[in-house]
């Protein structure tokens, strides 16, 4: 068994009304200790309102070549991140 | 920071694909890098591009880290709460900078464990200013406004580096190394404003802290082969000997605001080029120090070393407590 | 003697977190793992800003012009407050967390009542604080549980850290004449009324911990008199070099 702590995504919301954001990842042996770093690490600078945290190796990505082109369909297990979708700043809300 | 690519002269040569990589791909492939779209995690890249971001992204993580060490020497003895608290949240910073881009590297395909071994056995770089020591007070602003200068000179047009994480990491680390270069240089400004022995101290420390931030930016334009592979994939916006002027040009009058003398006796500004004619770098301690023969290299690597094999019970017993906390739950 | 009382007072505040702060601050870039070097060095972080603001307390309550640096960085051993337990040398991961278990269990319990302070800086500093130190003794607690029921290693690490830091705990807990007027006026809160409930905390994590509450003995005492251990005059040492080495100097 690994003695390596596993990686964790970190997804934050901000502020009430938007919603959590993919923010990064971090290294921890359990959720509180993932929730600890996801603190410590990335709301340094704000009152984050809400953080999720979540084994990185739970989260289950479509394959951005989907759409059938020239390229073999990919597990659907990560063992990357998954894409992070970007919000257009006028778009509120979402 | 650190974008330059540390390699030996001996590794300069990429290992050889194995399989040929598909031209439909690979031409898919540059048309989205040059229309400035972003590569994400999971779309296909080719293997040297791969590479390459994983030995870059890794080496910047790298000297985030190593560089918490010159700067953390001088924390407990900071000679004002003020400034034992901003040394302390810069270093902090330091090291969520390094965290943010080994997430980076890891969803390239490799792990934080893999990452630290290939720095701990010499085989991964880190950027060569950390290799020098700081002997005093001043040094801390020095390396503030110089090293910190010359990162930020890098790191800015990274923001919109081809790779989506690496983007998204140097834009979490600009908006804050804002308030790093100006603590350096508000050390500086006050040291050169100060007593004798303060001013010595300053002028002592930009003596010994230009030349290694010049080199900071890598090797001459001439000597680094792979730039325009790397200019063309956005991994790099600029090259190195643009870099070097643009950071000359804009810290010479920083230091003669605070009158602190450049240690550079061919320093001279050319009317033709608007811009500051300089001295020879010395190449030759570049590489050495590229070669780990820097100043406090093993003290480096030695301190690395150490936090990472005393602290190996401690992740343990972590790993461990989970594994029973989750047998425990389970069997509820 | 209000003033003097109250410079007194402040001082132990402001003592116990700045060389606590110092001490932690003495882990960056040497912590286990990475989230671990932010996680200390935040906590370390709080304690400084603390730190800062009850010595500039401090200094104004004495009204002879010192600022919170001239009391941080120009008192000898004899004029610190601090208790015991903070001036303790970090050690390995294990010591340090039995340390700061002690102490920010501790530490939260009495902010929480100096939130209701008479002294209206004081209150306003517990009141930020608190939240603070909340975080503090939580992620000490969560560590003493993970070491204790860890490895075999980290449970003998954790027993020889925490039998270390016991002697220093009933110093916390201590009231003296010179505080007394702050407690009757409302200034200052009675530490003696906080062990029970301390007792309470600490006696739940250990036993989540699955460890032994480490055997009673004679407490040792005297920070908050100047009495300290041989372990302050070096942390001072380092800690005050730069401004004992050029007075009158800007930083």
């Amino acid at each position: 068994m690994s003695k390596n702590w596993p990686l964790w995504e970190v997804f934050i919301r901000a502020k009430n009304g938007l919603s959590h954001r993919h923010a990064g990842s971090v290294h921890a042996a359990d959720p509180r200790m993932a929730l600890e770093a996801a603190r410590d690490t990335y709301t340094r600078r704000m009152e984050g309102v809400s953080l999720w945290v979540v084994p990185s190796a739970s989260i289950v990505a479509s394959d951005p070549g989907d759409s059938g082109e020239l390229f073999e369909p990919a597990a659907d297990k990560i063992y990357r991140h998954p894409t992070f979708y970007s919000i257009p700043e006028n778009v509120k809300n979402i | 920071m650190y974008t330059t690519e540390l390699r030996d002269k001996s590794q300069k040569q990429a290992a050889p694909i194995t399989a040929p990589e598909d031209p439909a791909r690979l031409a898919a492939f540059e048309a989205r890098v040059a229309a400035d779209d972003f590569i994400e995690p999971k779309d296909w890249m080719p293997a040297a591009y791969r590479k390459t971001l994983v030995r870059q992204i890794s080496q910047h993580a790298h000297s985030e880290i190593v560089g918490m060490l010159p700067e953390g020497n001088w924390i407990t003895r900071a000679p004002s709460l003020r400034r034992k608290a901003v040394l302390l949240a810069k270093v902090q910073d330091e090291g969520g900078h390094g965290l943010y881009l080994y997430a980076a590297a890891e969803t390239l395909g490799t792990s934080r464990e893999e990452m630290i071994e290939a720095l701990h056995s010499g085989r991964a770089k880190y950027s060569t200013i950390f290799n020098y020591p700081t002997l005093t007070w001043a040094d801390i602003g020095a390396i503030g406004w110089l090293v910190d200068g010359a990162a930020i000179m890098n790191q800015v047009p990274l923001q919109r580096t081809s790779y989506g994480p690496y983007a998204r990491a140097m834009v979490r680390v600009c908006k804050e190394e804002s308030f790093h270069q100006r603590q350096g240089y508000e050390i500086m400004m006050v040291l050169a404003a100060g007593t004798a022995p303060q001013k010595r101290m300053a002028q002592d420390a930009l003596n010994r802290w230009w030349w290694p931030s010049i080199m900071m930016f890598g090797p001459p334009d001439e000597n680094s082969p792979n730039t325009a592979q790397s200019i063309r994939w956005r991994i790099k916006r600029e090259t190195n000997d643009e870099l070097r002027q643009k950071f000359i040009d804009v810290t010479v009058p920083q230091a003669e605001a605070i009158g602190l003398a450049i240690p550079d006796p061919d320093l001279k500004w050319n009317e033709a080029r608007d811009s500051y004619d300089y001295g020879a770098v010395d190449w030759e301690e570049f590489y050495a120090v590229v070669r780990g023969e820097g100043p406090v290299a093993k003290e480096r690597m030695q301190a690395r070393v150490k936090a990472w094999e005393d602290g190996a019970w401690v992740r343990e017993a972590a790993t461990a407590h989970a594994a029973k906390r989750e047998t425990r739950e389970a069997a509820e | 003697m209000r003033a003097a009382a109250l410079f007194d007072y402040a001082c132990r505040l402001g003592d116990d977190s700045l060389i606590l702060g110092q001490r932690l601050s003495e882990w960056c870039g040497h912590a286990p793992m990475l989230e671990l070097d932010l996680s200390l060095a935040n906590i370390g972080l709080d304690l400084i800003g603390q730190a800062t603001h009850f010595l500039k307390l401090a200094g104004d309550a004495e009204g002879e012009g010192r600022d919170e640096d001239k009391l941080a960085f120009h008192r000898d051993v004899l004029d610190f407050r601090n208790c015991l337990l903070v001036e303790q040398p970090n050690g390995d991961f294990a010591q340090t967390i039995a340390r700061q278990f002690l102490f920010s269990n501790y530490q939260e319990l009495l902010f929480r009542q100096l939130c209701a302070s008479t002294n209206p800086t004081i209150a306003a500093i517990a009141a930020k604080a608190v939240k603070e130190v909340a975080y503090h003794s939580r992620l000490a607690d969560e560590w003493m549980v993970r070491l204790g029921d860890g490895t075999a290693e980290s449970r003998a690490r954790v027993v020889e850290g925490l039998d270390w830091m016991w002697r220093f705990a009933d110093e916390l807990f201590e009231l003296d004449a010179a505080i007394e007027p702050l407690v009757e006026s409302g200034i200052a809160c009675d530490v003696r009324k906080l062990r029970p409930e301390w007792d309470a905390r600490i006696a739940r994590v250990l036993k989540d911990a699955t460890l032994e509450a480490p055997k009673a003995r004679r407490g040792v005492n005297g920070g908050r008199v100047g009495r300290h251990s041989e372990h302050l005059g070096h942390l001072l040492s380092e800690m005050q070099f730069l401004q004992r080495a050029y007075p009158d100097s800007q930083w």
